[in-house]
């Protein structure tokens, strides 16, 4: 059951189109990567699936609704997590209040305590600085805060951007884990090979367009997809 | 010397009403509001002319707050949605506006003759009495603000706000505008200022656009950074450590014979500068602490 659908969509920040008619389709509790190169409108496809991209033609159905009228925070209460690139956590806060941030979320409590079972590294640190957090456990509280609202789709925009080379296999093990959590993921990577070997599809942006899409193994061994986007496979 | 030492703490405890206010705005939310003393003025203007009128003190103090609020509304509506430069820009530029449209509106304010003779709090009990009072008043309604601004720190609404200051995108992500929530803090931090304004209009008894210049936000500016970024406790220590150093400057003419009047103010306003450098160099983080960057 297709759950997030893209529909011919256009839009960008300026006058100048990022996004030039991208269709793309998203099934319940898969994992779907959208990498691509630089300025290719991966980062501006994420920001116009949550209502941050100021101008956005087209349509994108989440779960039959379309969702370009509506503000950001009717998407997220619609069931849209959204994890921000690089700068997503707040610093001064403490990791429990950086999950309190979320208000209007029932029994905030108890889903705290859930998110701190399902993260426990961020219950043993519940009163630390999240600026004081490794760029591994920042990744981890950000998941968990997007989780606060229970969403069924988590967009992930780059991920493992600000990660040491060692926890970037860790954040995409967190990610692989979000469908058993009953999330599906729509992720924006630049690391397209490891990303794509956790997905059920991938999709790969050229200018603002879909150049590839489809299964995310079949897309790992296209020829042309590592030949122009993917980069080389690297062999231990 | 009682009397000079409470009229000292009657001005000190103005400068924490307004650093207050500046702490909700930028120590807790981030907002780089330069133009603190627009809505200062708003608040004695509103105040001293409504005394005029013969309305109530109470009433007056309460209209200077809400009217300095209201004031805030409209800035905050056309200008918290640019970047944090331009904010400061537009508000620096709205102070001065202010100050010109008190200038100018002769037939409402005067214009530069000011307004002499705005109805002091307490004049039934005259004298020294009467000074203590107002001291004591102006005590209790900056407990009741340093209350407040506990109240709404430790709130949700408070905790979004620090969120908005550490990191607006991310804010954006969980839903929220940031912007409903900065002219909020706008308007609350304006009201403080309005309050503020009420209070020295009714204090000092006569107001006049000159007394309302971009030096009155950089003092408070100057509080808060001495005190410490973002703590209500800043705000106090930052404010005394001001009208410490504002007023101990006076006796500089003790140790420079020969600088005229003039020229002293002048200098006062270098020592006070010179200050200010000193604490950016040794304490960047304020008397109490910065914190925004715990």
């Amino acid at each position: 059951m297709t759950l997030l659908e893209f529909e011919n969509v256009r839009g960008g920040y300026a006058e100048v189109d990022i996004l030039n008619g991208i269709s793309l389709s998203l099934r319940q509790g898969e994992i779907l990567t959208v990498a691509g190169t630089n300025g290719a409108g991966k980062s501006t496809l994420a920001k116009a699936a949550v209502g941050l991209l100021p101008r956005v033609t087209g349509r994108i159905v989440f779960e039959g609704d379309d969702l370009v009228p509506l503000p950001t925070e009717a998407r997220i209460a619609r069931g849209i997590g959204y994890v921000p690139q690089v700068s997503n956590v707040f610093g001064s806060l403490s990791i429990l209040e950086n999950l309190q941030v979320v208000v209007g979320v029932k029994d905030q409590a108890r889903r705290i305590g859930e998110l701190f079972e399902a993260f426990p590294v961020l219950a043993e640190r519940k009163r630390a600085r999240a600026g004081s957090l490794s760029g591994g456990e920042r990744q981890q509280l950000a998941f968990a805060r997007a989780l606060m609202t229970r969403p069924r789709l988590m967009i992930l925009d780059e991920p493992t951007a600000a990660l040491s080379p060692a926890k970037v296999a860790d954040a995409f093990d967190l990610i692989a884990r979000l469908p058993s959590l009953g999330v599906s993921v729509l992720v924006v990577e630049q690391r397209a090979r490891q990303s794509l070997a956790i997905s059920d599809r991938g999709c790969i942006l050229d200018g603002g367009q879909v150049a590839l899409a489809g299964d995310a193994k079949i897309l790992l061994a296209d020829e042309r997809a590592a030949e122009l986007y993917l980069g080389q496979a690297i062999h231990a | 010397m009682e009397a000079y030492l409470v009229a000292i703490g009657i001005i000190a405890l103005i400068y924490v009403i307004l650093s207050l206010g500046l702490t909700l705005q930028y120590g807790l939310t981030g907002l780089i509001n330069f133009g603190h003393v627009g809505f200062f003025a708003i608040g004695a203007y509103t105040s001293a002319l409504l005394a005029f009128q013969g309305v109530p003190l109470v009433l007056c103090f309460a209209a200077a707050a809400v009217l300095a609020g209201i004031a805030a509304w409209p800035i905050g509506l056309v200008s918290l949605r640019l970047r944090d430069d331009y904010f400061a820009i537009v508000t620096l530029g709205f102070s001065e506006v202010v100050r010109i449209v008190i200038t100018s509106e002769k037939w409402l304010t005067s214009g530069v003759q000011g307004l002499p003779g705005v109805p002091r709090l307490y004049e039934e009990l005259g004298g020294f009495t009467a000074q203590l009072a107002v001291f004591a008043t102006i005590l209790a309604v900056t407990l009741l603000g340093i209350w407040m601004i506990r109240r709404i720190a430790g709130s949700p609404f408070g905790r979004l706000i620090e969120a908005i200051r550490d990191n607006e995108e991310a804010v954006q992500a969980l839903g929220k505008d940031p912007a409903r929530f900065k002219i909020q803090v706008l308007v609350v931090g304006a009201a403080f200022a309005g309050i503020a304004g009420a209070f020295y209009a009714h204090y000092i008894t006569y107001i006049v656009p000159d007394q309302f210049i971009p030096l009155v936000t950089f003092y408070v500016w100057m509080a808060i950074i001495m005190g410490g970024v973002g703590r209500v406790s800043g705000a106090v220590v930052g404010s005394a450590i001001l009208m410490l150093f504002l007023e101990g400057s006076r006796f500089l003419r003790d140790v420079l014979p020969g600088v005229s009047e003039v020229d002293m103010a002048s200098v006062r306003i270098g020592a006070v500068g010179f200050l200010l450098i000193l604490f950016i160099m040794y304490r960047p983080q304020g008397l109490m602490g910065d914190y925004t960057k715990r």
